[in-house]
């Protein structure tokens, strides 16, 4: 396969001009998470208590729920970009890592989607039936 | 598919010799791991508890934070397991924001003579020590009475 061209020896081999956004954006996202993280950690400090009430009554506030929700679109991407990079180094065999690179993306894509719509939900309706 | 066997590969943790700037730069990459697992995980577990209400918030609080006085001895070890995790992730945290702030400093050309680099690794992991310990007292003295 692809061994008497240029073309043909390079493809599929890495990057050609994407690995440089791929670098941008973990840089982008991890300024997003050093923004959020911050607003999430002081915001945490400043609650009187962590009993249900309080955070129930937190959480639903605009002003929580929409950094809260950027936050965790912000992580997943730098968890996807940052942990796509670890597995790229560490396994060398291209089943194992295009399987691992799938498994990598159910699982930020699916816990990144099921945290949103918790927070979203948990704003639109509050606790059902309360 | 066909692979040079001698091609370049990323050099692997043991072609080091222990210092703080490789420290700094490998520490990033396992607290990242943790962070993006055991982190994520359990803070979603918590939206999850919030928005379900009442009855799930009083589940995750039985098993990560304190069962209360009635706890079996499987939420007591619950519970222990989970401070522990708790605080593998809090410092992993600060460790992960104060060398990430490095690495965009770095970024943008500036501390990579050899002094400022290992000071600055050295400032990552004593701040992110100092940190984690911080809020370990606050959460020992505020919230679980020890």
């Amino acid at each position: 396969m692809g061994n008497g061209t240029d073309i043909g020896r390079v493809r599929g081999l890495g990057s050609a001009k994407s690995g440089s956004k791929h670098w941008i954006d973990q840089r982008l996202s991890a300024i997003g998470n050093l923004l959020l993280t911050s607003w999430l950690v002081v915001s945490l400090l400043r609650l009187p208590n962590f009993e249900y009430d309080t955070v129930a009554t937190w959480l639903a506030m605009p002003s929580v729920a929409v950094p809260m929700i950027l936050m965790l679109i912000s992580i997943f991407t730098h968890v996807r970009l940052g942990l796509q990079v670890l597995i790229e180094d560490y396994a060398h065999d291209d089943g194992n890592k295009l399987v691992l690179l799938a498994l990598l993306n159910f699982y930020v894509i699916g816990t990144a989607a099921f945290g949103i719509f918790m927070v979203a939900k948990h704003g639109f309706v509050g606790v059902a039936g309360a | 598919m066909a692979q040079n066997p001698a091609r370049p590969l990323s050099p692997h943790l043991q072609v080091y010799k222990w210092g703080p700037h490789m420290a700094a730069s490998i520490f990033h990459r396992a607290t990242g791991f943790v962070l993006a697992t055991a982190g994520m995980l359990t803070l979603v577990w918590w939206l999850y508890a919030i928005a379900q209400g009442p009855e799930a918030y009083a589940t995750f609080q039985s098993y990560a934070v304190s069962a209360g006085k009635e706890a079996t001895g499987w939420q007591t070890a619950s519970n222990w397991f989970f401070r522990l995790v708790a605080l593998g992730v809090v410092w992993s945290f600060f460790q992960h924001f104060f060398s990430g702030l490095r690495h965009l400093f770095m970024d943008m050309g500036a501390g990579f003579e050899l002094n400022a680099n290992r000071t600055g690794a050295m400032i990552v992991f004593i701040a992110a020590a100092t940190a984690t310990g911080l809020v370990a007292l606050l959460v020992a003295s505020r919230f679980l009475g020890i």
